[in-house]
């Protein structure tokens, strides 16, 4: 029995007429103390498919199994970055932190509490900033307040909404080697959505693509075999590294190009150009 | 957090930023392109003011003149040259006997409102006399378990005033006490909205002279063995009738409409329902409570005056009752002192709970 189990899902928004299936016969199972991730197109479904896993979706059709039960609502057993940051903006940074904190562990005494809020937004990064409320905060900072505020919580299991997307490189890597640290301390398990290759190569054990919606589903697997832990200089000489970039950038190449061939069918664009530019030929 | 309080912090939380332009002006801290918005922050708005002025007093003039010319043509018409002429001196004389009754100048206007403070200035000298003339009697009146006697003389304008800011605020009161957590309750249960919702949209639009009958109705009865003034209660809770609307719509809307992503939060920590609501529906939704709580002010001190009217209850809305009744030759001229009054404190309610929105919530709002 897997860890993680989604079994046939299928997830339509809307209904009636106005109903289009995002997700279909999505199949993925993630072994305890695994590091998965995901890469897909804008649009394609992928913070879709982490709500459903995380609890705060159910599917239309097909089964999220977690530790061989079913996902009802949300758990502190799994822990969320959102994409969107989400982070509260009458809360300071410290108080974002804290206020998850103190729900996942309720009966420790506030100066503990206080010790952990500390100790991630030192990790992130952000201790001068610890009394800033989001809105004065760059988009990057915000991005580090979530990825504090989740892992504060020390969930079993990680769920990682392009978490990194809007940082810099260095910053990135730092990020990047935490989390891996944090998964790796009490071998937790991970699920990271990306869009860049390179990140998923860096720090998962298996690469799965999401085709491109509507009707979104898995695409073949990729093994990473690459020792941890993991050196990004000394990775770029490793050929197994540069066989299995080379296959995903492919295969995303070609349903990046199938994507694109059959929009071009589908929409005919109207031959129309507006009066000026028109007239600037008469 | 701590923050120093510096007179332009105070001004412009209170959304009287334009103040600090005239302590730049001062001190000499102005640069070139400072005077650009300096012309138009202070400057305009001081020459629109004396434009206004102005006109108003030409205005003034002309209407008196159209109706000194009626009274003279009337006098002739009816009585005979003899009688226009004495006519026509009468009102060139100043005598208050004949003198047109039309709107008042700003002069008069000014003239009026010194008058009113000396008033109110004779007044206060009467009561503080009458009070300590009494002190000893009523202490005498008290040790026997007799009622202490209260100065029943006549209210000064500025006792008006105040009557009438007491009112507006109990009001004020009534209406927070009953929309926001009525507001709160509909916005998180669709059930209780959809059970509200007919109500909220029938009663909105009342006019505030049938809500003031309605309480009367009711309010009479409900003190009927009671021999006390009842006109102060009938008029509080009409205007808090009257103005709570805003107040439960806003509250009701916030709570309901709370971004997604916040709501997400709040499960995804699986925060308990109090919790919920305390530290995420709260919070969202508090700049859409205090608008609602700022036109909720704001409508109440607009319909205290007719209910005041109506009520005979004292303040600002009788003193206008009083004085058109009256129809004495400055009454005009009072009662447009009362509408500046009534205009200016309108005015600084308003800031008041812009600066109170801007202390409690996240959101800074700038003054409009
Ligand atoms: N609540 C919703 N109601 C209707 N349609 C939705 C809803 N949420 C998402 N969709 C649609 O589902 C599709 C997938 O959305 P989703 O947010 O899962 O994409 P994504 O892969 O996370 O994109 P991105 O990389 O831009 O974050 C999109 O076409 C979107 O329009
Ligand atoms: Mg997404």
């Amino acid at each position: 029995m897997a860890y993680l189990e989604l079994k046939n899902i299928y997830k339509t928004y809307g209904n009636d007429e106005n109903a289009t299936e995002v997700l279909s016969n999505i199949n993925l199972e993630i072994e305890e103390g695994e590091f998965v991730a995901i890469v897909g197109f804008t649009g394609s479904g992928k913070t879709t498919l982490v709500n459903l896993i995380n609890g705060l979706l159910e599917p239309t059709k097909g089964e999220v199994l977690f530790k061989g039960e079913p996902v009802v609502g949300t758990s502190h057993e799994r822990g969320v970055i959102f994409q969107n940051y989400s982070l509260l903006p009458w809360l300071t940074v410290g108080q974002n932190v804290y206020m998850a904190v103190k729900e996942a562990f309720p009966k420790k005494p506030k100066k503990e509490l206080n010790a952990i809020v500390a100790d991630y937004v030192d990790m992130v990064g952000l201790t001068p900033a610890i009394n800033k409320r989001p809105k004065e905060l760059s988009g990057g900072m915000r991005q580090r307040v979530s990825v504090a505020r989740a892992l504060s919580m020390k969930p079993e299991m990680i769920i990682m909404d392009e978490p990194l997307g809007a940082l810099d490189a260095l910053t990135r890597g730092t990020l990047q080697d935490e989390i891996l640290n944090i998964w790796g301390k009490d071998k937790r398990t991970a699920l990271l959505i990306t869009n860049d290759v390179d990140e998923g190569i860096y720090m998962a054990d298996r690469i799965i693509p999401l085709r491109p919606g509507p009707n979104a589903t898995l695409g073949p697997e990729f093994k990473i075999d690459i020792e941890r832990p993991r050196d990004k200089t000394l990775m770029n000489d490793n050929p197994n590294y540069k066989k299995t970039r080379n296959a995903i950038i492919e295969y995303l190449m070609d349903i990046g190009e199938e994507r694109k061939s059959q929009a071009s069918e589908e929409f005919i664009l109207p031959d129309l150009a507006p009066k000026d530019f028109v007239n600037q030929f008469k | 957090m701590k923050q120093s309080l510096t007179l332009g912090k105070v001004t412009k939380f209170m959304g009287l930023g334009f103040l600090s332009s005239f302590k730049d002006l001062f001190t000499g801290k102005l640069e070139k392109e400072d005077y650009k918005a300096f012309l138009r922050k202070v400057i305009v708005p001081i020459a629109s003011v004396l434009l206004f002025i102005g006109l108003w007093h030409l205005g003034a003039k002309s209407l008196y003149n159209v109706e000194a010319e009626f009274r003279i043509e009337k006098a002739l018409n009816e009585q005979g040259q003899a009688a226009a002429d004495e006519m026509a001196a009468c009102i060139a004389s100043g005598d208050i006997s004949c003198q047109p009754n039309t709107l008042p100048s700003p002069s008069q206007v000014w003239a009026s409102f010194q008058s009113l403070l000396k008033d109110h200035a004779l007044i206060s000298a009467d009561k503080a006399a009458f009070i300590e003339k009494t002190a000893a009697l009523n202490e005498k009146r008290v040790a026997e378990g007799k009622d202490a006697i209260v100065y029943t003389g006549r209210p000064s304008f500025v006792d008006q005033i105040f009557r009438s800011l007491k009112t507006v605020f109990a009001g004020f009161f009534l209406a927070l006490l009953i929309a926001v957590p009525l507001g709160i309750f509909i916005g998180l249960s669709p059930t209780l909205k959809s059970a509200f919702n007919w109500f909220i949209q029938i009663f909105k639009p009342v006019s505030p002279v049938v809500w003031y009958l309605l309480v009367f109705m009711i309010v009479k009865t409900l003190l009927i063995d009671s021999s006390e003034d009842s006109s102060f209660s009938i008029s509080f809770i009409a205007v808090g009738l009257c103005s709570m609307w805003a107040t439960l719509v806003n509250t009701s809307m916030g709570v309901s409409s709370v971004d997604k992503d916040y709501i997400n939060v709040a499960k995804v920590l699986k925060l308990g329902n109090f919790q919920k609501v305390f530290k995420v529906v709260l919070p969202s939704s508090l700049p859409l409570i205090f608008t609602g709580l700022k036109i909720t002010l704001s409508v109440a001190w607009m319909v205290l005056i007719a209910i005041e009217l109506l009520a005979q209850s004292p303040g600002l809305g009788l003193f206008v009752w009083e004085e058109f009744q009256n129809g004495a030759n400055d009454s005009n001229a009072k009662i447009i002192v009362a509408m500046f009054v009534i205009g200016i404190i309108g005015f600084l309610l308003d800031r008041l709970m812009l600066a109170i929105q801007n202390w409690v919530s996240f959101e800074k709002t700038d003054a409009i």
